[in-house]
């Protein structure tokens, strides 16, 4: 009987201790769950600002400012339709350069513009990894 | 020829893990007694075909066999010959051959060193090897040939990946892979106990130095990674919740779970179902973790090149083993007697309370690592999991599974008195407050997390020494040493991660020759850079003097540019002190001649690497204490 007691008690304790694990999980994934957004989208879905998102698409032709500082810099990301204004304090990596495919990291700001906590820029096609290369391929095929 | 000796070894391996699963299947019949014994020397001799084929392989890198299509594709001539032989790993088939190298080495030491396991459940524990064998010799074979030839050979081979020309590269792999793949045998065991219906504190003290031996390769593996992502990114940080460190996480919080139950079982005959269950749990986590990053749907260095049909194929053998092994506990488990009986305030209370938490945590790892992937195949959504998921959610229960670990040695086992029980963490709890109340008022400023866990990390730091108080040193086991020193570890490693997140000065600064900047207690001084050229790579390096106290030190960072494959990197320039790290990145040049420097100052960051391998030290003196006194427990039998 209190062998039986015992082990209900454990399974109960165990039960309990996964669902909540589970909704724990579920609650922190629903808000910190970063989607991917090109600028068009980004403007159609109207994305919440302070939300970690990524957002991709061609830098464009001529945006890239540098401020005073040194480094910070300015850029815009478009693809063909919508464009946003992003803002990176950071090392870029080698490959971020105009005219080519960017994935930044980060969030909108309520103005509309992009805060990047994190720039990934083309790379050597071996070494991309396959989210990414979907991602810059998405952004690379809206250069026409 | 040394490529067709090669996969000549492998077909031959793998002929032999075939022939050990039928010896063993068919001997563990009835009438079948005749061929146990034959099942021993085909593991060996399987092990050492395996472990031909890999050497072979090795070899053909270091010679920069181009006429091999694996090293045509990763070797390079210029290449140091350190990064020649480890490259031999760095890429996707060779990886695979380490792999089953290993799987095969760990069915051979099984074969070879275990003398405590009824002989029945031996040959089904080196028959459930040799099954899971099998599938990855079948992957190697059929869809990852390390030894397939290329013609024309062309001139030059393409080089490895600079990130991984390291020498971590050396050192990372392998421990993780002998980790990984050595939870295999606790996988074997655990079916082997099944099908003869032989679980039980035998059983539980057979399998222990065998999941301690995985369990402590695995934590080196991990350490190392860590320390080898911090210094060679260049991005400062010492874990990112990437799915392929998780895949790594989620096989070591599974087998800290069943190192701990397995002593449950072993000692007090308790948690028998529960101990099968996670031995299956730890060894399916190291499969899903090379799915993740073998299978090309993940994202990282660790990840190779992309072929759908290799997905698919680790994916099949992937439900097949986890469905086969649970169907066969599905089984079984109503034969399973559940073992001797406790109460809820006791060791074994508070070992299944941590078991409970570890499994919760490698639950929440596993949900935000497969999450993004399952959304995509659904939906098409592209999404990604980072920290903020991870440090939220697994965060608070790491830290509650900690201040669990500081009570659970000072318990009895089978019962105990909770008022005695907080007696003996009266000490502990003392320091807490204090370091609470000195925190508070040095550093008001503090998060939340790192705020709990400096405070938890002394409480833990106390208590773990506890259990060693009044006792007579010279003659405490040296197990009871081990499980002091890996718990200190892990207060060691909670402090030093504590006290990056908490207290790191980070600077992002444009700077002009002759400039000086402040980070930390340091001032860095800008001199100048040069252009310096090693074997396979030009670069840039930055002169830069630190200087704290008046004691100057030289700091030369370098952006490396590599010409086969045409990447850069960053090598970062880290001057280590005993309280802590100045690590300094160079970045590119504006127009205006100046250049980006990235600093940051880190107190005590090196207190989470020094905690893991403190950690696996303790797991060491454990498996020695436990060989030891099992020998001389058993003496004479053993060495008939």
């Amino acid at each position: 009987m209190k062998a039986k007691h015992q082990r209900l008690s454990l399974a109960l304790i165990a039960l309990v201790a996964i669902i909540g694990a589970g909704l724990l999980a579920m609650s922190a994934l629903k808000d910190q769950a970063a989607y991917f957004y090109t600028p068009s989208d980004a403007a159609r879905d109207h994305v919440r600002p302070g939300v970690a998102v990524r957002l991709g698409g061609m830098v464009q032709k001529g945006s890239i400012r540098r401020e005073a500082d040194g480094v910070t810099i300015r850029f815009v990301v478009t693809d063909g339709a919508e464009a946003v204004p992003v803002r990176f304090k950071g090392i870029v990596p080698d490959l971020f350069k105009e005219d080519s495919g960017v994935v930044a990291e980060g969030r909108f700001e309520p103005g509309g513009g992009f805060v990047a906590d994190n720039i990934l820029a083309k790379h050597d096609e071996r070494y991309m990894p396959p989210q990414m290369a979907g991602e810059m391929h998405r952004s690379e095929s809206l250069k026409k | 020829m040394i490529a067709e000796a090669g996969l000549a070894a492998l077909w031959l391996a793998a002929a032999l893990a075939a022939l050990q699963f039928a010896l063993g299947a068919m001997g563990l019949r009835q009438g079948g007694d005749t061929l146990l014994p034959a099942v021993r020397p085909v593991a060996l001799v399987q092990a050492a075909l395996a472990c031909l084929a890999f050497a072979l392989l090795i070899l053909l890198f270091l010679r920069v066999d181009l006429s091999v299509a694996l090293v045509a594709a990763n070797d390079h001539s210029a290449k140091p010959w350190l990064y020649r032989f480890a490259g031999a790993w760095g890429n996707h088939e060779g990886s695979m051959l380490m792999w089953v190298t290993i799987l095969s080495l760990a069915g051979g030491a099984v074969s070879l060193f275990e003398k405590r396991l009824p002989e029945r459940t031996l040959i089904a524990t080196l028959a459930a090897q040799a099954a899971i064998g099998l599938g990855f010799y079948a992957f190697l074979l059929f869809a990852s040939n390390p030894f397939a030839r290329l013609d024309p050979a062309p001139a030059e081979g393409q080089g490895l990946n600079p990130l991984l020309q390291d020498p971590g590269l050396a050192f990372h792999p392998p421990t993780l892979y002998l980790g990984y793949v050595g939870l295999s045998v606790a996988f074997s065991f655990a079916v082997g106990a099944l099908v003869t219906r032989d679980v039980g504190p035998a059983f539980a003290r057979a399998m222990r130095p065998w999941v301690l031996a995985a369990w402590i390769m695995l934590t080196l593996g991990i350490t190392a990674g860590s320390y080898w992502a911090y210094y060679e990114l260049g991005w400062g940080g010492w874990w990112f919740w990437d799915p392929v460190e998780n895949a790594s996480l989620m096989p070591w919080l599974a087998a800290t779970a069943l190192l701990h139950s397995v002593t449950v079982l072993a000692t007090r005959d308790g948690l028998r179902a529960w101990t099968v269950m996670l031995a299956v749990v730890a060894f399916s986590m190291s499969m899903v973790g090379t799915f993740l990053v073998r299978s090309g749907i993940l994202t990282s260095v660790h990840s190779f090149a992309v072929d759908p049909t290799r997905g698919a194929f680790i994916l099949a053998l992937l439900t097949l083993y986890i469905g086969g092994a649970l169907a066969l506990f599905g089984l079984r488990v109503g034969t399973v007697k559940e073992g001797s009986r406790f109460d809820v305030v006791s060791r074994e209370g508070a070992l299944v309370v941590n078991n409970l938490l570890l499994s919760a945590i490698l639950g929440i790892v596993l949900v935000g690592t497969l999450y993004p992937l399952m959304a995509e195949a659904l939906s098409g959504e592209k999404l990604s999991v980072g920290p903020p998921y991870f440090n939220a959610a697994a965060g608070p229960l790491a830290l509650v599974m900690v201040a669990v670990m500081a009570a659970g040695p000072l318990m009895r086992w089978r019962r105990d008195e909770a008022m005695a029980v907080a007696k003996r963490l009266a000490l502990p709890a003392l320091l807490v407050a204090g370091a609470l109340a000195a925190l508070l008022a040095l550093a008001p400023s503090i998060g939340m997390l790192p705020l709990l866990g400096l405070i938890l990390a002394g409480g833990v730091a106390a208590a773990s020494i506890a259990p060693l108080w009044k006792r007579n040193l010279r003659r405490t086991p040296l197990f009871i040493w081990g499980m002091v020193i890996a718990h200190l570890g892990i207060a060691v490693s909670l402090a030093g991660m504590a006290s990056d997140s908490a207290f790191t000065r980070e600077r992002l600064v444009a700077a002009r020759l002759g400039e000086t900047h402040r980070v930390g207690p340091y001032t860095i001084r800008f001199d100048g850079v040069e252009p310096v050229v090693g074997p396979n790579w030009t670069a840039v390096e930055a002169t830069l003097t630190a200087t704290r106290n008046g004691r100057e030190t030289l700091l030369k960072p370098q952006a490396r540019a590599f010409w086969s494959p045409p990447t850069e990197t960053n090598e970062a320039a880290i001057h280590t002190v005993f309280d802590g790290q100045l690590y300094v990145v160079v970045g590119k040049a504006d127009e205006e001649g100046r250049w980006q420097l990235r600093l940051w100052w880190k107190p005590f960051v090196t207190l989470i690497w020094l905690g893991g391998a403190m950690v696996a030290l303790g797991g060491l003196l454990s498996l020695i204490g436990r060989v030891r006194r099992e020998r001389r427990a058993h003496g004479q039998e053993a060495f008939a």
